[in-house]
């Protein structure tokens, strides 16, 4: 069957090899005592938790950028649009979405600045992208603990002074998508509808904005740059254009994970986040220049049933956690694979 | 020193690119101490004649060639340009091979550098050996003394003159105790008129010391001046095999590209109209990689074909590069009388310019796209077509449909084999590809049309089609086109007026039933009524051309 | 013009180290320490910190950019130090041992290395950053379920009490700090570790000898032109993979020199800030990407670790927040990274625009006017 072996090839033997390593930790949970409704239950959970994230990878593949590492400057604009959100007192649907409208401001100019940053370094931009999110992550440290916000639920009971490094939402916005509509199946199946519609609807818009004439440019940006000026366009501009939509969505993504989630995460966690949602898309099929909705929707589906089933299968049948070296393993490995791939490089 | 018999001798050498025959039963001969000056237009074969003596693998992949080569009687077929060099060759070739950061001793030595061996040698084997700097730095003295000129051996590459990077490189291929033949490739390209009097002293210097030379040079002149020998290349055969003796320049300007003119001229020029000028060009400047224009100025008449000519390398791809925006560029531009912004691809464009680029696959395709994608993009970007407007205007998408519709009419048109418009572009044959730019250009219906290289690449059937194709659109549309191309034949065939472009700028303005000999003399840097090439280019410009 | 154009490259070829001594120079008075303190602190790290970033060399020398896959030579020598832990291979000879054991590890982790970057030309660096995760996945899977399950432990005091698993803070007591006390000289207040001075100035006439040996020659080659380099006859590949070989052993002993004088090892997180500091240092002490040299090496491990040693007691009498210091110091590292390569990524662009603004257009004259350079 050449055609198989050519399709499979083509998807790539790692990603091949997950797909169905996943499978059977399916087949296998029943019979090491791991209720498959659970299972489903925490993979949709997450799965809704962490799809924007990995949408926000699109746009930057697209154009040519590359895997954005330095989401975690759209996390920090969440992060800002969450803590504005609840220092204002909002609640509820208003805390969420005020949360998302005061994030953006900060997104956007984020987003400005890092874009034209990586025009400045084209061919170099992953790993500049990747310690200007580091640093920037740093630098918002210190911010969390200088940064004059009073609510008593947000700062550190002693001193009065500084950010805790977990902030409840449970008075802000938990679950404003998670409950909505939620489907209540029997005692163990959640159906988080709300937060699944929202994916949709995110990954909707990304479709149509590349359906756009500037969302068509920048694919063709991504596809081939001297076309693209040949035929007129600003490379730059579009990559900008790209760039900024991703840090929004990193700001979108980071508050659908806290309503889901229950928690603010500030100081250290923002660090590792972008490198999950780098993975996630790969191993649903992306290429360092390509990606597509689908890519989205397998990739979270695959690495957070991963990230899931791992832990539960595999504790119950060896009765020992592996799940952590797992998803190094898994998650690197796949970046480390893309990354080795030959692809064209942007001048 | 081994007068009679020949140092090299190629005999019956043929070789084709998959059926595309690029030369065909070539037979010369070179004695030692002998220099042979080889000539001919671009894609006469010169190129293909040195892989093959060089031992190219891209020769061996794609299927060898037939004839034979001796090196001092002996049958020879190098496996890879080691062998070449081991056998004795040396080749300098027209993009300088050298590292910048070391110095005239540390290239011309480079890889052979002198060492002494110490004891890590048994264990991890010859490369942990110091290297002799002192003995390195002797035998780089000693190449650069048989070449009789002034090198600094301790000087960075990156800091030297450009003509001091040509007498490095000859003198790494010298250095090699056995080179007994050194063939160098339009050695004089980047070199200011003294530097280039010295190289070619130099290079009789090295002939006396018994080393055969073969000299490959589009400047004629220099050619007749230094040659022992001259071989002219025309179509893949050997057309003139003489001694340099009473030999002028434009005999070998006529050999080189003396063929009759294309019989379908006839036909071409009545039933259409040419208008005044529409595109007038002053002092251009463009400085595109390995291309560079410095000064080019002509103008184009509405509705004509102009054609644009000249050797690889004089610039004539930099024109329309630079007035398209794609490469920095400086001057005076106009289009029916309003100026053209350079460096700005979007406003030349909407100025009613269209380009199709020599660079198919790198600048003029998306080819991992479809060919809706390919056709309509340009038009789409540009001028808002294929668009469809859905929530009542208020976001417009692609519009499919119709840009599925213009493909289709366009393959139809253009009789563009393909399985449909949703078939991706890297799928399709050159010619195909070829057209799928034409389509391109053609959604945009232009007011005037630069087609650079329109045949480069693809196969003879393909390449007359593609060639009515642009006739056609001229003559149907009234579109003005600018056509550059390396083939002379094509642009004598299609074309109103031809302008040859040398070193940068336009050499003259021909008629295309001018004399092949005219053509010929252009394109060395022979004005032909006598007067030599508008003044050599500034230094900084001929090193901009190999950086 | 010319004047100003010179102060304005040197500033910009020397920002980062200006911009640290400058922070550096503000955030000593904040933070009270004695000259003393800063002093020894310095002596002690240079002697801890230097081999390793010793070993960032070479592959910079071979044009392959900062080797964030330093990583798995750190590991390697992990791997290392548990066994000579477990076999109870006490002082400088448990340090030996480590090393020898950590060596074929190493090499072979830096041939996969390697031949991996080879296939990622263009982008070594962030994929020699992303294997180093990768690998430190195996590592984890190793030491934590293989030691004691398929490999087996003797010393069951380093096992978790689970069986398996070497626990998560491995004490070195057996080899703490025995190459620094081999021979350590005390100089007024000071004490000066001078076996590990020994074995660093052992490294640098190894580096300055390699430069000069005809593998040298080919690395810096090949770090120039890969394609003039080829067809010299210079097999590039190869010549890439062993200066990654070589960096990645390097960064094996360099650990175990780390590990010793730190006296204990966290062993799932030692390695993972080991090509954090490194690089950081290294950039500090004024290289870029493409070009390093031994004195940076030195300038920059003084430079970076003055400021991290001060910054946790400066933030606390600025801000009245250790903490901020801390985190002050992580953004430092990070941003000097950061801040460097995008200086570097910029500078090569503006260098090709500055060659053409001289040869065409108005610029020609200017060339003319001033002469060749």
């Amino acid at each position: 069957m050449p055609d198989l072996k050519q399709t499979v090839a083509e998807f790539g033997w790692p990603r091949v090899i997950i797909f169905l390593f996943l499978v059977a930790l399916f087949v296998l949970a029943p019979f090491v005592g791991v209720r498959l409704d659970d299972s489903l239950t925490n993979v949709l959970n997450r799965f809704g938790q962490n799809a924007v994230f990995v949408l926000a990878m699109v746009p930057m593949i697209q154009s040519g950028c590359g895997l954005n590492f330095g989401l975690s400057l759209g996390i920090i604009a969440g992060l800002l649009g969450g803590i504005l959100s609840g220092q204002l007192g909002l609640a509820g649907a208003a805390g969420f979405f005020g949360a998302i409208a005061l994030a953006s401001p900060f997104a956007v100019l984020l987003g400005l600045g890092y874009g034209k940053l990586l025009n400045k370094v084209k061919g170099e931009e992953m790993t500049i992208a990747m310690y200007v999110g580091f640093a920037s992550v740093m630098f918002m440290c210190i911010m969390w603990l200088v940064l004059p916000f009073s609510n008593p639920t947000m700062i550190w009971g002693y001193g009065g002074k500084g950010l805790r490094t977990t902030i409840s939402v449970e008075k802000f916005y938990r679950g404003v998508l998670n409950n909505f509509l939620m489907i209540k199946a029997g005692e163990h199946l959640r159906i988080p509808t709300g937060t699944l519609l929202f994916d949709a609807l995110c990954a909707y818009l990304m479709w149509g904005f590349l359906k756009t004439r500037t969302g068509t440019a920048v694919t063709a940006v991504g596809s081939n740059p001297d076309y693209a000026r040949a035929s007129g366009l600003s490379v730059d501009r579009m990559r900008t254009v790209s760039v900024v939509i991703s840090t929004f969505l990193g700001a979108v993504g980071i508050l659908v994970y806290q309503q889901s989630y229950g928690f603010m995460q500030l100081y250290g966690a923002p660090l590792q986040m972008p490198f999950a949602a780098v993975a996630a898309i790969l191993i649903g099929g992306a290429s360092v220049n390509k990606a597509s909705m689908l890519n989205v929707i397998l990739g979270t589906f695959l690495f957070q049933g991963l990230l899931t089933m791992t832990p539960s299968v595999i504790n119950a049948a060896l009765q020992t956690d592996m799940s952590e070296v797992v998803r190094l393993i898994v998650s690197n490995g796949i970046i480390v694979y893309a990354l080795t791939r030959k692809t064209r490089v942007a001048k | 020193m081994g007068q009679d018999s020949p140092l090299l001798s190629v005999e019956h050498v043929s070789k084709d690119f998959y059926g595309n025959v690029v030369l065909e039963d070539v037979c010369f001969q070179l004695r030692a101490g002998e220099i042979l000056g080889l000539v001919g237009e671009n894609g006469a074969g010169k190129t293909t004649l040195m892989r093959i003596l060089f031992g190219m693998p891209v020769i061996a992949e794609t299927g060898g060639y037939k004839g034979g080569v001796c090196l001092d009687g002996e049958e020879v077929r190098f496996a890879s340009p080691f062998d070449a060099l081991d056998a004795g060759i040396g080749m300098v070739h027209q993009e300088f091979s050298l590292i910048p950061g070391f110095t005239t001793t540390e290239n011309i030595v480079l890889n052979r550098e002198a060492m002494r061996g110490s004891v890590l040698n048994a264990v991890f084997g010859e490369r942990m050996s110091a290297l002799d700097r002192a003995a390195m730095k002797g035998k780089a003295e000693s190449a650069i003394a048989r070449l009789g000129v002034k090198l600094d051996p301790d000087m960075l590459v990156s800091e030297m003159p450009v003509g001091h990077k040509e007498f490095t490189e000859i003198a790494r291929e010298i250095n090699r105790e056995k080179t007994k033949l050194l063939v160098l490739d339009e050695p004089t390209a980047v070199l200011t008129e003294s530097e280039a009097d010295i190289l070619l002293k130099t290079l009789r210097k090295l002939a006396d010391q018994g080393i055969a030379i073969i000299f490959i040079s589009h400047r004629l002149h220099e050619v007749v001046e230094l040659a022992d020998r001259i071989v002219v290349l025309r179509d893949g055969g050997v057309v003139k095999d003489l001694p340099n003796e009473g030999v002028s320049v434009r005999d070998i300007a006529s050999w080189m590209v003396g063929r009759s003119v294309a019989a379908d001229r006839a036909a071409s020029a009545d039933g259409r109209r040419i208008g005044d000028e529409i595109l007038k060009v002053e002092g251009l400047w463009v400085d595109m990689p390995g291309e560079p224009v410095d000064g080019a100025s002509f103008s184009v008449r509405q509705g004509e074909i102009f054609g644009i000519g000249g050797l690889a390398g004089q610039g004539k791809l930099g024109i329309p590069n630079g007035i398209m925006g794609l490469y920095p560029a400086g001057g005076e531009v106009s289009f029916r009388g309003k100026t053209v912004p350079l460096n700005a691809p979007r406003t030349a464009l909407e100025t009613g310019l269209a380009f199709v680029s020599e660079d198919r696959r790198g600048v003029g395709l998306l080819l991992d796209e479809s060919l809706e994608w390919n056709v309509s993009f340009t038009a789409m970007q540009i001028q808002g077509k294929y668009l469809k407007s859905i929530l009542g205007g208020l976001v417009r998408y692609r519009d499919e449909a119709a840009m599925r519709k213009l493909t289709q009419e366009y393959i139809e048109l253009l009789d563009i084999k393909c399985t449909g418009p949703e078939q991706k572009a890297k799928q399709l044959s050159g010619g195909n590809q070829q057209k799928i730019c034409l389509a391109k250009a053609f959604a945009l219906k232009p007011d005037l049309l630069f087609v650079s290289e329109p045949t480069r690449g693809i196969d003879v059937g393909a390449k007359k089609l593609v060639l009515d194709t642009i006739k056609r659109y001229n003559r149907d549309y009234g579109t003005t086109i600018v056509m550059v191309s390396s083939e002379l034949e094509e642009l004598r065939s299609v074309c109103d007026r031809v302008a040859i472009v040398d070193e940068g700028g336009i050499a003259g303005i021909l008629p295309p039933t001018a004399e092949p000999a005219e053509f010929g003399l252009l394109m060395s840097g022979v004005s032909p009524t006598g007067a030599g090439p508008a003044g050599g280019e500034p230094d900084g410009a001929k090193e901009a051309r190999r950086a | 013009m010319s004047g100003k154009l010179d102060l304005k490259r040197f500033l910009s070829g020397n920002a980062v180290i200006l911009v640290f001594v400058l922070i550096s120079a503000a955030a000593i008075p904040a933070s009270k320490l004695s000259g003393t303190y800063i002093v020894q602190e310095m002596l002690t790290r240079i002697g801890r910190n230097s081999f390793l970033v010793l070993a960032l060399l070479l592959p910079i020398y071979a044009g392959m950019g900062l080797n964030f896959g330093m990583t798995l030579g750190a590991m390697a020598g992990q791997l290392g130090l548990i066994c000579a832990v477990n076999w109870g291979i006490t002082g400088v000879e448990g340090l030996a041992f480590a090393a020898l054991i950590g060596m074929p590890i190493s090499i072979a982790l830096g041939y996969v290395c390697g031949s991996i970057l080879n296939k990622a030309k263009g982008r070594e660096m962030v994929t020699g950053y992303m294997l180093g995760f990768f690998i430190n996945g195996v590592y984890q899977f190793t030491v934590l379920y293989f030691m004691g399950m398929v490999i087996p432990i003797r010393n069951a005091s380093i096992l978790l009490s689970r069986g398996f698993g070497i626990r998560n803070t491995l004490n070195l007591e057996s080899v703490r700090q025995s190459l620094d006390l081999l021979w350590s000289l005390k100089a007024g207040p000071y004490v000066l570790p001078m076996s590990t001075y020994l074995v660093l100035a052992a490294l640098c006439v190894f580096i300055v000898w390699f430069r000069r040996t005809k593998l040298g020659q080919d690395m810096r080659a090949v770090g120039f032109d890969m394609g003039v380099a080829e067809a010299a006859g210079i097999p590039v590949d190869r010549t890439r993979v062993i200066a990654i070989v070589i960096s990645t052993v390097l960064a094996c002993f360099g650990q175990i020199i780390f590990l010793q004088n730190m006296g204990n090892m966290a062993t799932y997180n030692a390695h993972d800030q080991t090509s954090f500091f490194a690089v950081a240092a290294l950039l500090v002490g004024g290289a870029s990407v493409k070009k390093a040299t031994i004195p940076n090496v030195f300038i920059g491990v003084v430079l970076l670790h003055v400021l991290f040693v001060v910054s946790p007691r400066a933030g606390q009498n600025l801000f009245g927040s250790a903490q901020i210091g801390e985190y002050f110091r992580q953004f430092i590292g990070y941003g000097v990274i950061a801040l460097s390569l995008v200086l570097y990524a910029t500078r090569e662009r503006r260098e090709a625009a500055a060659l053409r603004a001289s040869t065409y257009g108005a610029g020609r004259k200017a060339a003319a006017a001033g002469g060749s350079v």
